[in-house]
């Protein structure tokens, strides 16, 4: 029987919350609570509303994300 | 945690993927217009009950039957039912497992179902094909991602895609356990293999786009532009260095003759 893997896709981050939290719209139109991930926590990249961002999601909960990229 | 398995409890995990390679057997004898997927099911349940083990899949986090039965544009995880009956020109890939001596086998083959096409028959050939360059690649001191290139790179160049969210998966006690196998990856990258890892690997492969879609079910998943999809799975054994195919494709292959692709 295969596995779900968590899954990459790509949203626009809509609202930025506390806590390096983030609320992001995926291009299939879900709306999604995401973090910032560790490793772009150690480089002190910033996100801001409306930056383009690649999320990864877990297919146990498909409300929550971990933001792994900022697109330019 | 990758839990590294004995030479004993690789030949335990032998046994259960034989069942499993027999069971697919048991069914490409049945496999034809007109029959029912809950009928294979239920002939799947008896035949692996019969030889002392029990279906693996049956409540798996709630899984409802025996086998997977995905029909076309279903990549995996079809529930049998007897509303779905087979018809000349599909395909159908079926995904059995049994667990004996508390190991789980797992092991999947795609039939064709009286007539297909040739542009479908040439994706079967295809993802079978990459299967087996995908476990030549399972070998100590290669990674992770050698294997899902050579899965990724064949099927591409021939023009079909190859599926993102279903991966294999390492097997042993448990049906799923680290490591996850994608289909897809970069030469170099991930684990590295050593002796003593156990792991299915399953191309799922698609003749269009590669996108997948969520049946209400829960479970069925089918490809978004509906065009017809291929999925063949062996559990391997890294031994001694190098991979040994557990389940095994011979049975099937001598029910099918020469109707075999």
């Amino acid at each position: 029987m295969a596995k779900q893997t968590a899954i990459e896709q790509d949203g626009k981050i809509i609202e930025a919350l506390s806590n390096a939290m983030f609320r992001v719209e995926l291009e299939n139109g879900h709306v999604i609570t995401a973090h910032i991930s560790g490793k772009m926590r150690m480089h002190y990249i910033k996100i801001l509303p409306g930056d383009k961002v690649k999320v990864e999601m877990s297919p146990y909960d498909l409300s929550k994300g971990r933001i792994s990229f900022r697109y330019k | 945690m990758i839990f590294l398995k004995s030479d004993e409890e690789i030949e335990l995990l032998r046994i259960s993927n034989q069942i499993v390679a027999k069971t697919l057997a048991e069914l490409a004898k049945l496999i034809e217009p007109g029959v029912s997927t809950e009928r294979l099911d239920k002939i799947a349940d008896e035949f692996i009950r019969d030889n002392g083990a029990v279906p693996g899949f049956l409540g798996y986090s709630g899984f409802p039957k025996s086998i997977c039965t995905s029909v076309n544009e279903q990549v995996v995880h079809g529930i049998p039912s007897d509303k779905v009956i087979l018809e000349d020109g599909d395909i159908i890939s079926v995904d059995c497992g049994a667990l004996i001596n508390g190991f789980h086998g797992d092991s999947a083959y795609t039939f064709c179902v009286g007539n297909v096409k040739p542009e479908i028959v040439d994706l079967l050939r295809t993802t079978k094909e990459s299967l087996y360059k995908g476990i030549e690649q399972a070998q100590e001191g290669h990674r992770l991602g050698d294997i899902g290139h050579a899965i990724q790179s064949y099927c591409e160049e021939r023009g079909y895609s190859v599926v993102r969210e279903m991966i294999g998966h390492g097997v042993g006690r448990n049906l799923h356990e680290a490591p996850e196998v994608p289909n897809y990856g970069r030469k170099g990258n991930g684990v590295m293999l050593k002796s003593g890892m156990t792991i299915a690997i399953e191309p799922m492969i698609n003749l269009g786009n590669r996108n997948l879609v969520f049946e209400r079910d829960g479970w069925t998943t089918r490809t978004l532009d509906r065009k017809p999809s291929a999925h063949f799975e062996h559990s391997i054994a890294i031994r001694r260095g190098k991979a040994d195919i557990l389940s095994g494709f011979e049975y099937i292959e001598q029910v099918l003759g020469n109707k075999a692709i």
